[in-house]
């Protein structure tokens, strides 16, 4: 690049990088500082810089526990979100050509349109006993079905497939449509089944777009709280409640700062040791 | 006869009646700044009254001690009562200058929090109540005691507040305790993990309280006196219950600053605030309980305020929020997380 050519780079990319600083890194930055304090430094409090919240954070096995429930959680999102996405996105990009696609592609967006609290609530109703669901299996079926699943972990991953599985179908459609053509021709010439192709082609080509999927779901997931307290009741504690507790109920920002880099270190953690397979999976 | 007293009354109370302006501090929209009532009040005595606001317990304390003689009049829940009588910045209340104070509910007038430093320093004004509420449709017959949360028959269709303080007070009275003092806090962490078993899911707002209510997903659940009588007027199939163990209570009361210059305006305007002529006009506008019994005494039959709060064998059994220092309402949270964590 010669010099003229990189301050032009530089200033086009001014803009973002400013939004980046003020709006992520700074923020961060002040809540990575707060981790280290005894209180937070607004009024006359006192305060002083310790490593206490993450040694108590990292000791009490409450919090352990539910790190591991939320991963869970987020495991289980995930998968059920490749399982239904994959079609649904193999049908659109593959199957259904002209008007229809785009019919079917504003539907695929439509939950993003709403907020996700309406979403929840309007769950809430379907699946709570006597509701929506319970009612229609009940006039179907000739027996009577007690279908209550409010308030356990299944509504908690139903809530959560819906609000997320967009997002897998977005960038896994992306891929799928990329595959040229002829490949798969060249493929059934040489007597490859669908199964085979399937297998052997469209699923490897389309890997990035699945991962990215995943990861834009697994990452928000396991920080959720707002879904797993409505739909999941007594169930419905995560590490996400565990860090809206220490900011809302008893104001201890520094322990929910603490909290929260923890869960990112996990998070990098788990995606820094999955890269390895990733990085196979995309090249 | 009639005629001399008369006078002699009007004679005995003009000075008095300069007219003075006083300035009260309190939430906004919390009974002494009705329009009607001001009118009135100006009516009568002369004085005018002027209203400033706070919008946080730190916030009130904050501005009577930096702008001392500012106030004349200040609203101070009972557990804050302490904090500014040690900090000086109210003074002792003169029994004999509030008339009303003589129907005031003996139980209220000798509330610890109130008589800090060993003397009256709030008139108790109002009060409210956690304790719980029943579905009518499950309970034909309203039950007496809180031990509805825990019979298995019930299981999935019970509800407390997701809160660790108000949790953790519950078993605390569930257990025979002084919610001010939990001594045995084991008990209160077993009685709360067999409570766990039962709970459908945890409320956090009127609006999901009712839902759930409506739906018949709650048979019992812990509420708020206040909101009790709103969801009740609403037509909700509810009853509210002050069980035999007793329930959480927090109590206002109006104090005067130590630095007022206008004390004997302000000891006529919360005169004026518990007398039963305002409160009955102020309760059909949805008020909380008043300290008052004569007041309470005057509502309809139906109102909620008497019926269910407005006799003093409830207000014995109430207990009510001493202040709660920061790190006991830590231990309480991370009981509280403890046992949600387990779920």
């Amino acid at each position: 690049m010669t010099g003229a050519e990189r301050l032009r780079a530089l200033g086009l990319l001014a803009p973002a990088y400013l939004w980046l600083t003020v709006a992520v890194f700074l923020p961060l930055s002040a809540m990575a500082f707060f981790s280290f304090l005894t209180d937070v430094p607004f009024g006359d409090r006192e305060w002083a810089f310790t490593f206490d919240n993450y040694a108590q954070a990292l000791t009490n096995p409450t919090y352990a526990t539910l790190l591991w429930k939320s991963l869970k959680l987020a495991f289980w999102v995930t998968v059920w979100c490749v399982v239904l996405g994959f079609p649904c996105a193999y049908i659109l990009a593959r199957m259904i050509k002209g008007r229809s696609r785009e019919v079917l592609f504003l539907l695929v967006i439509l939950p993003f349109w709403s907020n996700a609290l309406v979403r929840v609530f309007s769950w809430a109703i379907v699946l709570r006993g006597n509701g929506v669901l319970d009612r229609a299996v009940n006039a179907v079926l000739p027996w009577d079905v007690k279908l209550n699943l409010m308030f356990s972990e299944t509504a908690m991953v139903i809530g959560l497939v819906h609000s997320y599985l967009p997002y897998v179908i977005l960038t896994t459609y992306l891929s799928l449509q990329a595959i040229d053509d002829t490949v798969i021709e060249a493929a059934r010439s040489l007597g490859a089944r669908f199964p085979r192709i399937l297998w052997r082609l469209i699923l490897p080509l389309a890997m990035p777009g699945l991962i990215a999927g995943a990861v834009l779901v697994f990452v928000p997931v396991v920080g959720s709280f707002m879904e797993p307290r409505l739909l999941g009741g007594r169930v419905g504690t995560t590490y996400g409640t565990l860090i809206e507790d220490q900011f809302v109920a008893v104001f201890n920002w520094p322990l929910g700062a603490a909290l929260s880099f923890i869960l990112l270190a996990v998070v990098l953690v788990i995606l820094a040791a999955a890269s390895p397979a990733l990085r196979k999976a995309t090249t | 006869m009639k005629t001399i007293l008369m006078t002699t009354a009007l004679v005995l109370v003009a000075p008095m009646a300069l007219a003075d302006e006083i300035r009260v501090l309190n939430w906004q929209g919390y009974g002494t700044d009705l329009d009607w009532a001001i009118a009135a009040f100006t009516e009568a005595t002369g004085h005018t009254v002027v209203h400033e606001y706070f919008t946080s317990e730190q916030e009130m304390l904050t501005k009577l001690r930096t702008n001392p003689g500012a106030y004349d009049v200040v609203l101070i829940n009972s557990a804050f009562t302490p904090q500014a009588q040690a900090e000086g910045l109210i003074g002792p209340i003169d029994a004999a200058k509030v008339p009303n104070l003589a129907d005031v509910d003996p139980a209220l007038v000798a509330n610890e929090d109130l008589n800090a430093g060993g003397a009256l320093h709030g008139v108790p004004w109002t009060w409210g109540l956690t304790s719980f509420a029943v579905n009518t449709g499950d309970f034909p017959e309203a039950p007496t005691s809180v031990s509805v949360f825990w019979d298995p028959a019930l299981k999935g269709r019970v509800s407390i507040r997701d809160d660790a303080l108000e949790a953790v007070q519950f078993a605390a009275l569930a257990t025979g305790q002084n919610i001010n003092n939990i001594t045995d806090m084991d008990a209160v962490k077993a009685k709360l993990t067999e409570l766990m078993s039962q709970i459908a899911t945890f409320w956090s707002a009127e609006t999901d309280w009712n839902q759930n209510m409506a739906a018949g997903q709650f048979a019992v659940a812990t509420y708020w006196s206040g909101s009790a009588a709103r969801s009740m007027s609403e037509g909700l199939p509810v009853a509210f219950v002050v069980p035999e163990e007793g329930a959480i209570g927090w109590l206002d009361g109006l104090s005067i600053p130590a630095s007022s210059t206008k004390q004997d305006a302000a000891y006529a305007f919360i005169d004026w605030m518990i007398d039963p002529d305002f409160y009955v006009k102020w309760e059909a506008e949805g008020a909380p309980a008043t300290s008052n019994t004569a007041a309470a005494a005057a509502l309809p039959e139906e109102s909620f305020n008497r019926k269910v709060l407005g006799d003093p064998a409830t207000v014995a059994r109430v207990q009510f929020m001493r202040p709660v220092p920061d790190d006991v309402r830590e231990s309480y949270l991370a009981l509280w997380q403890e046992l949600k964590a387990a779920q």
